[in-house]
């Protein structure tokens, strides 16, 4: 597939689950591919980083389900901040482990499943479509029960994936990207390089091998595809184009600027606009 | 210990900054805890954390801030060849199975606080028109009602010490905001240090519930400072002492080995001139 075969396959009004985190490991070289598109409208699933402020100033958020935004190395996404404060959509704000929760009880095939977290906060009281429930047992405990956060389609960028779809992640956490997989009706990988099992296992062991075939659908080859997040250990976060990206929320002429830079041109030119392949690869792992 | 070495001890102790008083100020929320997870999120608690685990409590556990679990804990800022030692892997998958089993006790830096312990890190203002957006909860409400959790304030004033907060984050101790049957055993909160003072939730509301008292000051600050700097009213601890400085040991632990390149000098923003206040 390629990644206009992807975005191809959504649907306006879908669900859509990002992968990664924060500023790290996300499908950008995809969400570039969604702004290049008409799509629009989408509930947004992702422990956020610049996908979702770039989806967010690109108005196609109608609703975004989140714990945080964040850029890592900039603690807070200027595009989020901009939308959110203006209320440009709904807002469906959870902690990061019910988040967690509501990902393994779709995956599961579950309506919900219990936790503590959000009780006695206002994340219950922003969010009144949340129910408690009464533990069966003895104990009787108030329990908050996560529904399951069912997605259409999951985007999620790993090292290397075989044409199939079994995916590698080679970097340290593997965040909850099987999770996303696994929650989605279906599931699209992008990926540094497409190659074979064999291949991969010289590259890593077997504990890296994430992401099993019956979970997606398809698979992009998109060298540089988490740019500008990082995708360790290939190359990390880079700290210099998310400050111009930063910078592109002042106005609409600084994001007409950027946008014209790189997001209205295809993946080999942004590439090259954003410093080109040695100047990313060259960018060190980041140290939190 | 030797006469000399008395001597030595105070004047270490008298030349350390604010910052440096208030790291080791933090680190002694950690002092007791035996063998759990310290996690210091923000410059001045994650020193706190290794500070703790190197002059407090051996027992404590600590990662890379990444996913790493270290024997030690790592130096903050670039580390020419220092490399994390490594013990064990811990990714967030795994921190969120640990929250849930309580093994872990979190200091963060929340934007407002109140009386009884409710933090906010997610709008300032109106919920669905925000003045202004913050992060967003993070994992603060699964924090707050499943470990200990402490918090570092470096800017004590009535914005960031306020009689409600306008987005409840974590959990707090007014009964008012817990669904009946709900466990609060496992909600425990133990210090908040600012630049002013070190307080805890000794007080107690006309109802019995825990409140926000003040323990000790910092060198050169009042009592009614810190109180006037609050924005509800604090419960006072029956001795109210002086913030102790830090020892010789922990001024050296902190400078030479968890901060090389002395980012503990940027906890605290630099006062604003009084142009800008005008302006």
């Amino acid at each position: 597939m390629t990644a206009a075969d992807v975005v191809g396959q959504l649907r306006d009004g879908m669900t859509l689950g990002i992968g990664g985190w924060g500023a790290r490991r996300k499908p950008m070289a995809l969400v570039r591919e969604i702004l290049r598109s008409p799509l629009t409208d989408l509930t947004l699933v992702s422990y956020g980083g610049p996908d979702v402020g770039l989806l967010c100033a690109a108005g196609r958020v109608r609703r975004l389900v989140f714990g945080f935004v964040t850029l890592d190395v900039i603690a807070l996404d200027a595009h989020f901040r901009r939308a959110r404060q203006a209320g440009d959509f709904e807002i469906t704000e959870i902690d990061e482990g019910m988040f967690q929760w509501g990902l393994r009880a779709a995956a599961m095939r579950l309506p919900f499943l219990p936790t503590r977290a959000g009780l006695a906060t206002d994340v219950q009281a922003r969010n009144p479509e949340l129910k408690t429930i009464s533990s069966p047992y003895d104990d009787g405990e108030t329990l908050l029960a996560m529904p399951a956060l069912r997605l259409d389609a999951a985007l999620v960028h790993v090292d290397q994936a075989d044409s199939r779809g079994n995916g590698q992640v080679l970097g340290p956490d593997p965040y909850f990207d099987d999770l996303f997989c696994a929650a989605a009706d279906h599931a699209y990988l992008s990926c540094e390089r497409i190659t074979t099992a064999d291949e991969m296992l010289k590259d890593g062991c077997v504990h890296s091998l994430l992401i099993n075939r019956s979970q997606v659908s398809g698979v992009v080859e998109v060298p540089l595809g988490a740019h500008p997040t990082g995708c360790s250990p290939s190359y990390g976060i880079d700290a210099a184009h998310l400050k111009e990206y930063s910078a592109a929320a002042a106005d609409e002429q600084a994001w007409g600027a950027y946008r014209e830079r790189y997001l209205d041109v295809d993946h080999a030119a942004y590439i090259k606009n954003a410093g080109g392949r040695d100047h990313i690869t060259a960018i060190p792992p980041t140290i939190y | 210990m030797a006469a000399n070495e008395t001597a030595k001890d105070e004047q270490a102790a008298g030349d350390s900054t604010l910052a440096e008083l208030c790291i080791a100020a933090a680190a002694r929320a950690w002092a007791d805890d035996g063998e759990l997870l310290a996690s210091g999120l923000g410059t001045a608690p994650r020193l706190a954390a290794g500070l703790a685990w190197l002059t407090l409590n051996p027992d404590l556990m600590m990662t890379d801030s990444e996913c790493m679990l270290v024997g030690e804990p790592v130096p903050l800022g670039p580390r020419g060849d220092y490399r994390p030692k490594v013990e064990g892997w811990l990714p967030f998958r795994a921190i969120f199975d640990l929250i849930a089993g309580g093994r872990r006790h979190a200091m963060t830096m929340p934007t407002q606080i109140d009386r009884y312990g409710g933090t906010n890190i997610s709008v300032i203002g109106d919920y669905d028109h925000p003045k202004v957006a913050l992060l967003g909860v993070r994992g603060i409400p699964g924090n707050t009602i499943n470990h200990p959790c402490s918090f570092f304030i470096p800017s004590h004033s009535t914005r960031s010490f306020v009689e409600s907060v306008d987005m409840l984050s974590g959990v707090s101790y007014d009964p008012s905001r817990w669904p009946a049957g709900a466990r609060r055993e496992f909600h425990d909160y133990r210090l908040v240090v600012s630049n002013l003072a070190v307080l805890d939730f000794g007080g107690t509301d006309d109802q019995g519930a825990r409140t926000m008292r003040l323990v000790s000051t910092h060198p050169g600050v009042s009592v009614e400072q810190v109180q006037e700097a609050t924005g509800f009213e604090l419960a006072l601890a029956d001795n109210i002492v002086e913030t102790p400085a830090p020892t010789a040991e922990q001024l050296a632990v902190l400078r030479d080995r968890l901060d090389p390149h002395n980012l503990r000098a940027t906890v605290f923003p630099p006062a604003k001139s009084s142009a800008a206040k005008k302006g």
